[in-house]
């Protein structure tokens, strides 16, 4: 059983990160050149930790499987970042978004790491604008804010409909900054498929070249894996199509422990799925909940009537028009959170109410918007949005109501890791969306790339040192070693499996169909018996993917279907866990909804007596053994838990 | 030297160059207008130019700047091919903002040249070089070197060159249609409000400049000789 | 409602940098109108593999037009013909014909080696924003962002010019094989916030002096570029770099 200790710093919570900083143990500046620090990914949490660590004088190896490092996903967040500034004077506060992410969450964060997350946010806001983060502003020329779902102030900082975007660009040039100077070396289009151990520490990774094939070795005194979440084991997410979780399964199956994998957040405003030949679900930013009102008809006429095509949307009567965010929640309305919204649309469509073809949709209106502040205000909002969304629909949303439908989007599980972002493995770290510490079950819009940067600037280059203090006695460990030898062995004989295969069907044509176990048996509404014929799927499509898997080409070079192959066996692994964390998970609570424990109005019903804890799932030597559990007890010293209210 | 090494450096040449060029032919079409008035005032210009020091040293300055700017279009292009890389488009599509001239400024430039040398040949060479020819009269024409009106009765007399010269003065429009403003935008002293104000100005000063010499060629082929005659 | 349409694709296909490459055709069936231009190479793949074949090759990741991934000339034009400009994965079926020929190809530019197929080596791009596209500071250490006014004006025009998502399509569509598309948005992202002037003068010609190394072209003004960048970067960006160049050069 993996020891799980959080190693929270004692003293009352707001006092703890001060504390601990003071007290840690930090690297003097002869010996930090003299330490290298692998962090795997660029995202967010990646780039701006090696940029950072680069800074302070460590050697950093920075890998990303894209051709550049400014490729990665965070790029494509487009709502924004939240920051306890108060800059609006609406009574914002440490706590108070500290006290927002835990309720978000539906009391299943760590309240330490929250309340910290909290405390560095007004830093991220500072740094980014150092860097030259063209931030929306007022005329005045101060920033300007934007309010988000789960939240009663504007806190939300933004870059047009491009945040993520312009953060990554930020830390990126950061990043570069430091490449210029020899602190960071950059390895681009490389995929890291094992972690090396020696002597109980993370000491190296053995990572493919993708341009090459062939496979190489990196030591170092300590590995940073930022390498983002699993939601592709859906198949059909918001995520790009080369996000994958095998960075952090081959960390678990080397022993790091994987924490609450059930969370899982569907996002309530994509485009809806058009036809089996979609390879993506695109995202239209939660920021259009502030303006855009989500209804479907009151009728279930007209709603046939909808999705047989005969009339549209604008045909429909005011009077005739279910908004039903608002009739729930009125104090809240559109901008409950994300999973209450999602529920929400899920619960309408199931009663018959959807708004498409599939009937799986419903609307999301403009036109009171349009009426209230004018087009080219709502052009000047979200001109960009309504751009892509008729890019890719060819309807235009300032005429009829845009259409969107809930999708996987985020994943709130990850690597369970301590207060120093330290998984079960020594020297071994997990930051960004990769760990799961601060969301709980759900996260709010607008925190993920709060704590990607977070982690990444204020957080990571602290712990670190706290680690790798005693590690400059070590020599710079030689790459020949019977560890590396070993885990290169193992990567070789997975990928020599892979190709000896040779069965008739392609990567996406089993992915696909995980996706779509899944989507049913693992998705918005779980049940017991759905979730455990979902394993008994899962079981059999990895059969049939080590029976009648294809993988066409060879190792040399380029193989894209290799990539993919290596990662939907991860993907496969990983659905499993997620669904055997959701199946002994018997409440509901953010994104994980039981369909057995909710309220005679459909609200989710938590079991604190019984599940107030993470749960963390160790790996058994093999993928087919099923991984045992344990258990990190939560304990909240400030936050009443209570039941999650945005009714009134 | 970043006036050589540098990208930008080398389009500055190229825009310096380029519009002390520019200046030169708006001082020739001035100089080309005032045959259409007066032959003797035509002529005295030529003299004039044809005897004092400075404007020898302008000529010289003139065929330097040329070649400045010939020489670096070369190097420019063979830059610029050899950066398009070894494998060309099979399809290529024309964005519908780009003009014809922007592509083939080079091509433009070669007509310009070859232009520039039938020119020295018919005008230029007669007349500063005739003491070199046969006494003091200039070569085929039996014109005095100093009787530039005289020349282009002559030149434009033959249908052959007034249409040669035509292409030429369209060849040289095209190009500096595109090259006053591109230009300025090298130089800097462009943005999105100016980038179509210089593109404006340029478009009705290049044209006014080449109908300038357009008017004066039609002049001399339809009706110089008979003006001239009755003069 | 979505129709169907067959077609041909004619795909580039070259083993790596020093391979000639060729083209190869397939003919596609019936494929919905409102799949997008990469699923329906998703479709091409999938039929290659079930024929036994390699598939095609070619770079993508976020499919929703940001991450700068995809790089596809398509027709003669890169990331394909659209009204609004926008990325490959932006490109939906619809803007193509029943019976059309589709021609793909990859990025062309000396400075873009060819990788496999349409997948091309855009690591120049790195590089040149290494040389100075960023601003020196450390983590931790800056002022209360709000103590820095901006002109929200300001703001906006340098949110303009970091929109760019370095695609390359500039300089796939520039006969010239120019960056200066991309070198000058970067510049005057910076240029416009008081926070890049401080490096302005060396950030240009830091910038421009490895864009020339990378053996990048010298602009010629064609305006090409800004009329394929999905993201609508201008070429005033261009003469704000020549301007920043300049300044810096005659200062010194």
């Amino acid at each position: 059983m993996a020891t799980l200790n959080s190693r929270i710093p004692e003293g009352p919570i707001a006092e703890k990160w001060t504390n601990y900083k003071a007290h840690q143990k930090l690297v003097n500046p002869k010996n930090k050149r003299k330490l290298d620090v692998i962090v795997v990914g660029t995202g967010l949490a990646g780039a701006s930790a090696a940029a950072s660590l680069g800074e302070m004088g460590f050697h950093v190896l920075n890998f990303c499987i894209q051709d550049s490092p400014r490729r990665a996903h965070s790029i494509a967040a487009q709502g924004g970042i939240n920051a306890a500034k108060n800059y609006q004077n609406d009574g914002d506060s440490v706590y108070r978004l500290f006290y927002d992410t835990v309720k978000g969450g539906d009391y299943r964060a760590r309240e330490a790491n929250v309340y910290r997350l909290a405390e560095v946010s007004a830093n991220i806001i500072d740094q980014c604008v150092a860097q030259g983060v063209p931030f929306a502003r007022e005329y005045g020329g101060m920033l300007a804010n934007r309010s988000f779902g789960g939240a009663q102030v504007s806190r939300t900082f933004y870059a047009k409909g491009q945040t993520g975007q312009q953060l990554l660009l930020g830390a990126y040039s950061s990043l570069m900054c430091q490449v210029n100077k020899g602190t960071v070396e950059l390895y681009t289009r490389y995929e890291m498929l094992d972690v090396v151990i020696v002597e109980g520490r993370a000491r190296g990774i053995i990572a493919r070249n993708l341009v090459t094939g062939k496979l190489e070795r990196f030591s170092a005194n300590a590995v940073v894996i930022a390498t983002g979440g699993y939601g592709n084991t859906y198949f059909l997410s918001t995520n790009a199509m080369g996000c994958n979780c095998s960075a952090a399964i081959a960390t678990y199956r080397k022993g790091a422990v994987f924490a609450n994998p059930s969370y899982v957040q569907i996002h309530p405003t994509c485009i809806p799925v058009h036809g089996d030949k979609q390879s993506k679900l695109t995202l239209m930013s939660e920021s259009l909940r502030n303006d855009g009102r989500i209804w479907v008809p009151k009728k279930l006429e007209d709603a046939k009537k909808l999705q047989r095509g005969e009339i549209q949307g604008k045909d429909i009567p005011e009077e005739d028009r279910d908004y039903y965010l608002e009739r729930r929640y009125p104090a809240f309305g559109n901008l409950v959170p994300r999973d209450v919204a999602s529920r929400a649309a899920k619960e309408r469509c199931d009663k018959g109410y959807g708004v498409n073809n599939t009937g799986l949709a419903v609307f999301l209106d403009f036109s009171q918007a349009i009426k209230d502040f004018g087009r080219d205000e709502i052009e000047a909002r979200y001109g960009n949005l309504f751009d892509m969304y008729e890019e890719i629909t060819d309807e235009s949303p300032y005429e009829t109501p845009m259409q969107i439908f809930p999708a996987v989007h985020y994943t709130m599980g990850g690597i369970w890791v301590d207060y120093e972002l330290m998984t079960t493995i020594n020297g071994l770290f997990a930051i960004g969306e990769c760990n799961f510490s601060d969301h709980g079950a759900n996260r709010l819009g607008a925190s993920a790339l709060m704590q990607g940067l977070a982690d990444g600037y204020f957080v990571l280059p602290y712990t670190i040192q706290n680690y790798l203090a005693d590690q400059a006695i070590w020599p710079k460990l030689p790459t020949d070693l019977p560890e590396f030898e070993e885990a290169e062995k193992n990567v070789q004989a997975r990928i020599d499996r892979l190709f000896a295969i040779g069965g008739n069907r392609s990567v996406d044509s089993i992915h696909k169909e995980l996706g779509h176990i899944m989507w049913e048996h693992v998705g918005m509404g779980r049940t017991k018996a759905g979730l455990e014929e979902g394993i008994k799927l899962i079981g059999e499509l990895r059969k049939e993917f080590y029976a009648n898997l294809r993988v066409p080409g060879t190792q040399e070079g380029v193989n894209v279907e290799l990539e993919k192959a290596l990662r939907l066996e991860d993907f496969l692994l990983m659905g499993q866990l997620v669904a055997n964390d959701a199946l002994h998970r018997e409440e509901s609570c953010g994104g994980h909804f039981r369909e057995e424990h909710q309220t005679e109005e459909g609200e989710a019903k938590r079991d604190d007596e019984n599940f107030f804890y993470v749960g963390c799932w160790e790996y058994q030597g093999t993928d087919d053994a099923k991984p045992t559990l344990s258990k990190e007890p939560l304990s909240y010293e400030i936050i009443k838990v209570q039941t999650r209210n945005y009714k009134n | 030297m970043w006036l050589i090494n540098s990208s930008v450096g080398r389009k500055v040449v190229m825009s310096v160059s380029g519009l002390a060029l520019i200046l030169f032919l708006t001082f020739h079409a001035c100089m080309n207008v005032v045959a259409l008035f007066s032959r003797d005032g035509y002529n005295m210009i030529c003299e004039f130019l044809g005897s004092n020091w400075y404007a020898v040293a302008g000529t010289v300055a003139l065929a330097v700047l040329i070649a400045i700017h010939f020489v670096f279009a070369v190097i420019l292009t063979l830059q610029n091919r050899k950066a398009r890389g070894a494998n060309r488009y099979a399809v290529s599509a024309k964005p519908d903002r780009v003009e014809w001239a922007s592509q083939n400024m080079f091509v433009l430039g070669i007509i310009i040249v070859l232009g520039l040398v039938l020119h020295l040949y018919n005008f230029w060479f007669n007349m500063m070089f005739a003491e070199f020819a046969n006494g003091g009269m200039a070569f085929a024409t039996g014109l005095s070197a100093t009787d530039g009106y005289g020349m282009m009765q002559y030149t434009f007399s033959c249908p052959v060159y007034t249409v040669l010269y035509l292409v030429w003065f369209a060849a040289i429009w095209f190009h500096l249609t595109h090259g006053f403003w591109s230009a300025m935008q090298t130089m800097g002293w462009s943005g999105k409000t100016w980038f179509n104000r210089w593109r404006c100005i340029g478009n009705i000063y290049v044209t006014l400049v080449m109908l300038c010499f357009v008017v004066v060629a039609l002049y001399f082929a339809f009706c110089g000789s008979c003006c001239s005659a009755t003069c | 409602m979505a129709k169907n349409i067959s077609f041909t694709i004619r795909y580039w296909k070259q083993n790596g940098p020093k391979d000639a490459g060729h083209f190869e055709e397939r003919r596609m069936h019936d494929i919905p109108d409102d799949t997008s231009f990469l699923e329906m190479l998703d479709i091409l793949n999938e039929e290659l593999i079930n024929d036994g074949k390699e598939p095609f090759v070619f770079d993508h990741d976020c499919r929703e037009g940001i991450c700068g991934m995809c790089s596809l000339y398509i027709n003669g034009t890169p990331h394909g013909k659209t009204e609004r400009g926008a990325t490959t994965c932006q490109l939906y079926m619809r803007r193509f014909n029943d019976g059309d020929t589709i021609t793909v190809e990859p990025w062309r530019s000396a400075a873009f080696p060819v990788i496999k197929d349409c997948m091309v080596d855009r690591s120049a791009f790195d590089k040149i924003q290494a040389a100075g596209g960023y601003t020196t500071i450390r983590t931790g250490q800056a002022q209360d962002a709000n103590a820095i006014l901006i002109p929200k004006d300001d703001a906006d025009e340098a949110m303009d010019c970091a929109t760019c998502i370095g695609c390359g399509a500039c300089v796939a569509a520039c006969k010239n094989g120019s960056a200066m598309l991309f070198v000058s948005s970067k510049v005057s992202q910076f240029a416009l916030l008081p926070q890049g002037r401080v490096e302005a003068a060396k950030r240009a010609k830091a910038m421009v002096a490895k864009m020339d190394e990378l053996g990048f072209g010298n602009c010629t003004n064609t305006r090409a570029c800004e009329a394929v960048c999905p993201k609508s970067e201008s070429i005033a960006n261009i003469a704000r770099l020549n301007r920043e160049f300049l300044k810096a050069k005659l200062a010194d």
